[in-house]
């Protein structure tokens, strides 16, 4: 039950809780239209009982728990069961797991700009956070998404996503639950890791003002960010350089009160994701709060593939997910030495550009 | 520009299904769709309307309704000259990290619902946020009051409809008549920055302020003159002369009081059109007379007629009060109310 008293510390212990050394986020909250592509990737059929099917996989694979501090759900499935009748929320809670909520409802075009959107949600929030707080979950997630070109990303498209970030995180605050803060920077485009780290620093800057102006408690919150990266349609380098760019990024920017990071992959391979991240905490400088990972792609990928809606499969697909996520949680711990056994796809890039989500 | 047309203003009944309720129930009538659709039938059906009125601001449901007869509530106006507008914010909610104040939710899917209304015949929006000068107001409520106003301005522009800009500064407090002047002036300014950060097109908005005047629990009172002064101060400092129409909300005034104080505001020219939206400063004797009665429909239309040819001789400068009635004269202020 709610004690509005505790919230502060609720709220700061969960957060610190997510950001325990060796552990980080499955995020497996994709919306049923966008988990319809996933599963017709393998050939399988988008109803209720195969999503459901494909999160069982996940939450139930032996050892993988125990990598991570929380799993971020989609509505349906925060209500969904085991097919023996066990609620998922409690699957979780019991592996010493968070149950998350993505509590977003996409991006719409923002009017009068080039294609760049905002993201919708904050109407009726405060009740669906009740809600969801009740059937178990203790953090959210919101995703705004900005892009790089010539004239973009402009100041009203970071305003207005600031500003719906820090309205969203002040409102889950209010209901017990830690905002996931996720201003996504896509990768595509054909700029070099500079401007992406310019970008990166303007945005996040921008998203910390509002988030102060909004009274959020930032020990309570988390962020999701970009790695630091070149675009998609330039040279790659190496991770060593990504780590730099990265964490320079983040001291420019983000309050040492928060007490971790949590990377997407946006479209990284599974095995690059994991080296960026390895990298991070390898590198010996200035680092208040924890890098660790949030990846949804990047750990799903072989599973899927291994899976391909087989129930014969169950077994090896899930042996694929607890090596990624034996390989993310020694990369929290900057100790990956790169030789997770890579299944089928592992090294594949995810990236789909223009990716719709 | 039709609607801030010389000698005309706007009728709001855009009262949401539940203070509409709390009219109904003050003459003793059930809230039912029939008894809201009877009474807005009753004013949108008053002849001779259109002389005074270029504008309606209805509720979704109005919209969408007709008369007993069958005509469309939107063919009625047309037929009268008078451009239907809609409401289209979902109401006010706790804004966390303030001091106990409001803002104004209706963003999600507003692109889409914006662009069914217009299909369905309107013309113009409406979306009223408030701020509390005894709560502060803070930084954080008058930002949020005016970056969702610009918000909902941008889309409602994108989808053909005129957006109403109204952040009504409460009547409620003990604050004096310069505490108003400077809580509105730092309220527009940032109200209209965000308007031009959204790309708003200025000739294509109308305002719904707050008249200027000291706080409903001040000591004293102000004329209509000093309220006037103050006012127009406040707008010739902040408004753009780019901007159309300024249509007044009535915010708790007395039907008199509402075209007294609109009256002395155009003694002499303005650069924009200032003029009234008047929700209870029009309706409230309208509903005594007419009681729920089908008998009385005919004198509670002659009533509203009263008050909107008031309004419009006021917003021609020429408006005189004599022959007005003790109903019109009663105070509307309800302390904390909430719409």
């Amino acid at each position: 039950s709610f004690n509005y008293l505790n919230i502060v510390d609720e709220l700061a212990k969960n957060a610190a809780y997510i950001g325990t050394p060796g552990k980080g986020i499955l995020a497996a909250d994709e919306s049923t239209g966008t988990i319809g592509k996933r599963l017709s990737s393998i050939n399988v059929e988008n109803i209720e009982e195969n999503r459901r099917a494909l999160r069982e996989l996940l939450f139930t694979a032996p050892g993988a728990l125990q990598c991570l501090s929380g799993v971020i759900l989609f509505e349906e499935t925060l209500y969904q069961k085991t097919a023996s009748g066990k609620p998922f929320v409690d699957v979780l809670k019991e592996g010493g797991v968070l149950p998350g909520i993505k509590v977003d409802k996409g991006t719409v075009e923002l009017n009068g700009t080039n294609g760049e959107t905002f993201t919708q949600g904050l109407d009726g929030l405060a009740q669906r956070c009740q809600k969801y707080y009740e059937a178990g979950a203790r953090f959210a997630k919101w995703r705004a998404v900005l892009k790089i070109s010539a004239n973009e990303p402009t100041e009203l498209a970071i305003q207005e996503n600031a500003n719906g970030l820090a309205m969203y995180a002040a409102i889950c605050q209010q209901c017990g639950l830690v905002p996931i803060v996720e201003p996504e920077i896509l990768v595509d485009g054909s700029h070099d890791i500079q401007k992406c780290a310019a970008v990166t620093e303007r945005v996040l800057a921008a998203c910390y003002k509002a988030l102060n102006d909004h009274h959020v408690m930032l020990e309570g919150t988390l962020l999701k960010p970009n790695m630091v990266t070149p675009g998609s349609d330039s040279p790659k380098v190496a991770p060593e350089i990504i780590a730099e760019y990265t964490v320079r990024a983040l001291q420019r920017t983000v309050p040492a009160a928060v007490p971790a990071i949590v990377f997407l992959s946006g479209g990284q391979s599974e095995e690059e994701a994991t080296l960026n991240l390895n990298a991070m905490n390898k590198l010996q400088t200035k680092k208040p709060w924890s890098l660790s990972f949030s990846f949804g792609r990047a750990l799903q990928q072989s599973t899927l593939k291994t899976w391909a809606g087989k129930e014969e499969n169950v077994k090896k697909a899930q042996d694929a997910l607890l090596v990624r996520c034996k390989a993310n949680s020694e990369a929290t711990l900057g100790t990956y030495k790169g030789d997770a056994e890579l299944c089928e796809g592992a090294a594949e890039s995810l990236h789909v550009k223009d990716y719709k989500y | 520009k039709t609607i801030a047309s010389s000698g005309r203003g706007i009728l709001a009944i855009d009262e949401s299904n539940a203070t509409c309720g709390k009219r109904l129930s003050s003459i003793g009538l059930d809230n039912t769709e029939p008894n809201r659709q009877a009474y807005r039938q009753l004013l949108l059906t008053t002849p001779g309307l259109g002389e005074y009125i270029s504008g309606a601001i209805l509720f979704e449901e109005t919209l969408y309704q007709s008369t007993t007869d069958g005509k469309k509530f939107v063919d009625v106006l047309h037929d009268q000259k008078i451009i239907p507008g809609i409401k289209v914010d979902k109401g006010l909610v706790p804004l966390p990290g303030s001091n106990n104040e409001s803002w104004c939710q209706g963003l999600d899917g507003l692109s889409s619902r914006s662009a069914e209304y217009y299909k369905q015949g309107a013309r113009f929006a409406k979306w009223r946020t408030v701020v509390s000068i005894p709560c502060g107001p803070s930084a954080l409520a008058v930002k949020e009051a005016a970056w969702g106003l610009a918000r909902y301005a941008a889309i409602s522009q994108d989808n053909g409809l005129v957006p109403i800009v109204e952040p009504e500064i409460l009547l409620d407090g003990d604050h004096p008549i310069e505490r108003t002047l400077e809580v509105a002036e730092k309220v527009w300014a940032e109200v209209f920055y965000y308007l031009a950060e959204n790309n708003v097109i200025f000739e294509g908005i109308l305002l719904k302020p707050s008249m200027v005047t000291p706080g409903a629990e001040h000591k004293e009172r102000a004329n209509p003159e000093t309220i006037a002064k103050y006012t127009l101060t406040m707008l010739k400092r902040r408004v753009p002369p780019a901007v159309p129409g300024i249509m007044f909300l009535s915010g708790g005034q007395s039907e008199m009081e509402a075209t007294l104080n609109l009256h002395a505001m155009n003694q002499s020219p303005n650069p924009w059109h200032v003029s009234f939206s008047y929700a209870r400063a029009l309706q409230n004797t309208v509903l005594k007379t007419w009681q729920g009665r089908p008998e009385n429909v005919e004198a509670a239309q002659k009533a509203l007629l009263v008050r909107a040819k008031a309004n419009s001789l006021a917003q021609l400068g020429k408006y005189s009060a004599e022959g007005e009635s003790e109903e019109a004269k009663k105070g509307m202020f309800v302390k904390g109310y909430t719409y």
